[in-house]
């Protein structure tokens, strides 16, 4: 009988009539990777709050080192040993590692002598662990994996024995993501817990020991990582068998409906994040661009889809210039077949305080079907949004609930039904299913390639290589601000990795 | 991660909240009496009878509540459009300008009601100009709408000190103001609808500017909620960047936001100069600017809050002359103590009770929060 760091018995947490969990039960064991997977909206993140203090759970019981315990707040969380690194860091952006890992247990009034006292702990847990970081590096100068590590180090400083790592991979690149992983075996050689909350089966199987799978509110099934498998863990998950490789005929590529010559663009800062690019995307097909996230893919979609200057070069959609290197206008951009999935769905694509019907006229409000004159049709505007609601199963099904209140998932749906709807000629789509479950990845790129087959040229920018290879006919990599490779759909991930990485096909076969 | 605070019940949030916070400011308040060495309780009864003890006493609330209507309403539709427009002060100030040289030139032609749509117009017209400006600078330049409408709130008093003793003054005439509006430039009271529900009134201020407040708030309310204008300014005003992407022009929205904002406070002028005084003068605002920052706080930019909010604060006008009046140790300046700590609790602290009101609830009936304690039955 192995000892357990946590044990939750029969947890329930209900938010108004949504049960978000029911009568949990999980143990987690001492020293081990324990991962936790479910779709989005599947209660993982209400039950990692609950065990952090954020929440307090209806009924249940929670046992730390089999002891009996209440968990108040996330200052209780800490006292017991429990750590967390959430899913969006909590860092101070223009503080060095060193004032972040000790902001809050300063200990004393002057901050000079409790910074050289923290100095030589953060140093031992920097050697102990193989958390390499400088401590008086400025944290925004700091890559994204590195500032994951400043949080593991902020937990460790603490006294955390259990940490818990919502998402941690979503920001990373695959190197990144490989290093975090060394870490965590190190943390668990050194008897730390970990529980790891994520929806890519491909970690769970590289890390875990342990496995428990959560649908809909309930913890459906606990299993041994080494006896279990990807396609029954996938099915556990939603329930149903998934496809993980999207089934797709061959394309039949038409006339070139968008086309990009020597495109570059300057950023505020100088930097020239778009070097001189140009492709040809067809009705009929997926252009695909890979690449490491931060490589110009992001600057590359705002500026095709008006939002944002281009230095010089050119567009054209469907024969006719967009001015990327004056005024194009989104909206008219829009009118013109243009349909834009954002990469950032909160910030861009979204106004999440709005209701959701508010939502899925967005960027198309100036549309005689949803206006009266001057005056919004409300009652076309909610009935059209209900429309969408139904054909793309967007949960739950209540137009007038407010965006913010929707899973991530639910919220990308919104997004998609509005810019697919509209019947585009050109769909530019970025990260489709970032942060989004298995079930709706799955529907998402169904539709992707549903709009493919109905002529479309869709151009797809995505950090997922998996996603890129399964839905592209052709692939386009992107390093440094420049397309460094152009390959076919089944192109070999490992030459696509090099690619990434800045490092040309010809230099690998040296 | 999921918000770590849960939800009240609307009704909690929209009606309990603000209703704790304004008591516990009077509380406060009740502190401050007992140490200026009167009575609290009986500040309170001459607050409330001050504001709504006789037909007379509540027509000059309303009569206060109508300014801080419009000044409340011109500083929601900037909140809406992420805007915090500080001028309304000024704004009003230009207006009643507007609203002097529309009544100067047409008095003695023309009836009220044919003056009254052409001075709703040149106010409106004037505290838009005035608004104009810092909004081109705020969509152009980038100079931030808080400094810039601060800056012309000085260079409007200057202005009307300028106008008010030189060109506008009659000639002859000792004090820094137009000469007084014949009929044609006055409003109607609006004495006989309070005396129609029984109450009787010697003279009042009350006005028909009454009325088109109300109506203001209540196209204010269609205009952000049921236009398509209204729907961009809501965009550009919680997310500038999904603005962006939706091809919401952002110079655009900020120029017409603050345009439509410096008018509803421009209007505001149209109470005191055309509905009471009959003339133009000096520092006839009185601070309606600024308090209309404070009602649009407490209202939550909601129509529908604005004008209870509007009321609360012309109570406080009302009842706090008559406090002055009767109490001799309350002097005026003790009444903006007490406005300020309303402000205080009502838009600064406006969330101080939120977690403690959340507590209740939560130990009360946790399903109304969909919340409870748990783990504590644990062995």
């Amino acid at each position: 009988m192995t000892e357990s760091a946590i044990e939750l018995v029969g947890i329930n947490k209900s938010f108004g009539a949504v049960r978000a969990n029911q009568d949990i039960n999980l143990k987690i064991e001492k020293g081990t990777i324990h991962g936790i997977i479910g779709e989005n909206g599947a209660g993982k993140s209400t039950l990692m709050s609950i065990l952090y203090g954020f929440y307090q759970a209806d009924s249940g019981r929670i046992l730390i080192n089999d002891k009996a315990t209440t968990i108040d707040s996330p200052d209780d969380a800490i006292k017991q040993g429990i750590g967390m690194v959430h899913q969006h860091f909590m860092l101070v952006q223009n503080f060095s590692v060193i004032e972040n890992v000790i902001l809050g247990v300063e200990g004393e009034a002057l901050l000079k002598s409790s910074i050289s006292k923290a100095r030589a702990e953060l140093l031992r847990l920097v050697r102990e662990y193989g958390l390499e970081v400088d401590p008086n590096a400025i944290i925004e100068e700091l890559p994204v994996g590195l500032q994951q590590r400043v949080e593991i180090l902020k937990a460790l400083y603490r006294g955390a024995e259990i940490l818990i790592l919502d998402e941690p991979t979503g920001v990373l690149t695959p190197a990144e993501a490989d290093h975090l992983f060394q870490v965590l075996a190190q943390l668990k050689a050194q008897g730390k817990t970990i529980v790891l909350i994520t929806h890519k089966l491909r970690e769970i199987m590289a890390i875990t020991d342990n496995v428990s799978v959560m649908r809909q509110g309930k913890m459906v099934a606990t299993r041994k990582t080494s006896e279990t498998t990807v396609e029954e863990l996938a099915e556990l998950m939603v329930g149903r068998r998934v496809l993980l490789r999207v089934e797709k005929g061959a394309p039949k590529p038409g006339e070139v409906k968008l086309s990009v010559k020597n495109l570059t663009v300057v950023d505020s800062r100088g930097v020239t994040v778009v070097d001189n690019v140009s492709f040809d995307v067809r009705g009929g097909e997926i252009v695909g661009i890979a690449g490491v996230a931060g490589n110009g893919q992001s600057q590359l979609l705002e500026t095709i889809s008006g939002i944002r200057q281009a230095k010089s070069g050119e567009v054209m959609l469907n024969g006719k210039p967009i001015d990327v290197t004056g005024q194009a206008d989104p909206a008219d951009l829009r009118h013109r077949g243009l349909a834009h999935v954002p990469e950032d769905r909160h910030y861009v694509g979204l106004v999440l305080p709005f209701e959701e019907n508010e939502n899925s006229m967005l960027g198309y409000h100036d549309r005689d079907f949803y206006l009266r004159g001057p005056f919004l049709n409300i009652e076309a505007i909610r009935a059209d949004a209900r429309d969408k609601i139904e054909k793309y199963d967007i949960r739950p099904p209540n137009e007038r609930l407010k965006t913010a209140n929707f899973s991530g998932g639910n919220q990308q749906k919104i997004v998609l039904a509005r810019e697919m709807e509209k019947d585009p000629d050109v769909l530019i789509v970025g990260q489709p299913t970032r942060g989004v479950d298995v079930g709706a990845i799955e529907f998402i790129h169904r539709r992707l390639i549903d709009m493919r087959d109905q002529g479309k040229a869709v151009l797809l920018v995505s950090v997922e290589l998996d996603e890129i290879r399964s839905l592209s006919d052709r692939i386009m990599v992107m390093f440094d601000g420049r397309i460094v490779g152009h390959r076919d759909g089944d192109a070999d991930e490992g030459e696509l990795g090099l690619l990434m990485a800045g490092i040309e096909a010809k230099e690998a076969a040296e | 991660m999921a918000v770590p605070h849960g939800k009240l019940p609307a009704w909690a949030d929209y009606g309990l909240l603000p209703l704790i916070n304004v008591v516990v400011a009077f509380g406060v308040s009740g502190l401050v009496v007992l140490l200026a060495g009167e009575s609290p309780v009986r500040a309170a009864t001459l607050l409330v009878q001050g504001a709504f003890g006789s037909g007379q006493n509540i027509a000059y609330t309303l009569y206060y509540a109508t300014s801080f209507i419009f000044t409340g309403l011109a500083v929601a539709v900037a909140f809406h459009g992420g805007l915090f427009n500080i001028g309304g002060e000024g704004q009003a100030y230009v207006g009643g300008l507007g609203v002097a040289l529309v009544c100067l030139s047409m008095d003695t032609l023309v009836p009220w009601y044919i003056t009254f749509p052409v001075a709703i117009l040149g106010a409106a017209f004037a505290g838009a100009a005035w608004a104009f400006i810092p909004a081109v600078l705020q969509a152009k330049r980038g100079s931030h709408v808080v400094i810039t409408t601060i800056m012309f709130n000085f260079i409007a008093a200057s202005l009307m000190v300028y106008l008010l003793v030189g060109p506008l003054k009659p000639a002859g005439q000792m004090a820094p103001q137009t000469r007084t509006f014949f009929e044609g430039g006055q409003l109607p009271k609006l004495n006989w609808m309070l005396e129609a529900v029984g109450f009787s009134i010697r003279s009042s201020p009350l006005n028909i500017s009454f009325l088109l407040a109300i109506v203001c708030a209540f196209l204010v309310w269609v205009l952000i909620w049921r236009t398509r204008l209204g729907y961009e300014i809501r965009t550009q005003g919680h997310s500038p960047k999904a603005a962006r992407y939706a091809g919401i022009g952002e110079a655009r929205i900020v120029i017409i936001t603050m345009m439509i904002s410096g008018a509803l406070a421009g209007m505001m002028a149209l109470n005191p100069v055309m509905g009471d005084t009959n003339r133009l003068q000096l520092d006839f605002v009185t601070g309606a600017g600024f308090v209309g920052i404070a009602v649009a706080l407490m209202g939550r930019s909601h129509p529908a809050g604005i004008v209870p909010a509007a009321i609360l604060f012309g109570m406080l006008y009302q009842g706090g002359a008559e406090i002055a009046f009767m109490m001799p140790n309350i002097s005026r300046d003790m009444i903006v103590i007490i406005q300020g700590l309303v402000i205080l609790f009502a838009g600064a602290l406006e969330h101080m009770f939120r977690p403690w009101l959340f507590m209740a609830f939560a130990s009360l009936s946790p399903g109304s929060v969909g919340l409870g304690r748990a783990g504590r039955e644990g062995a």
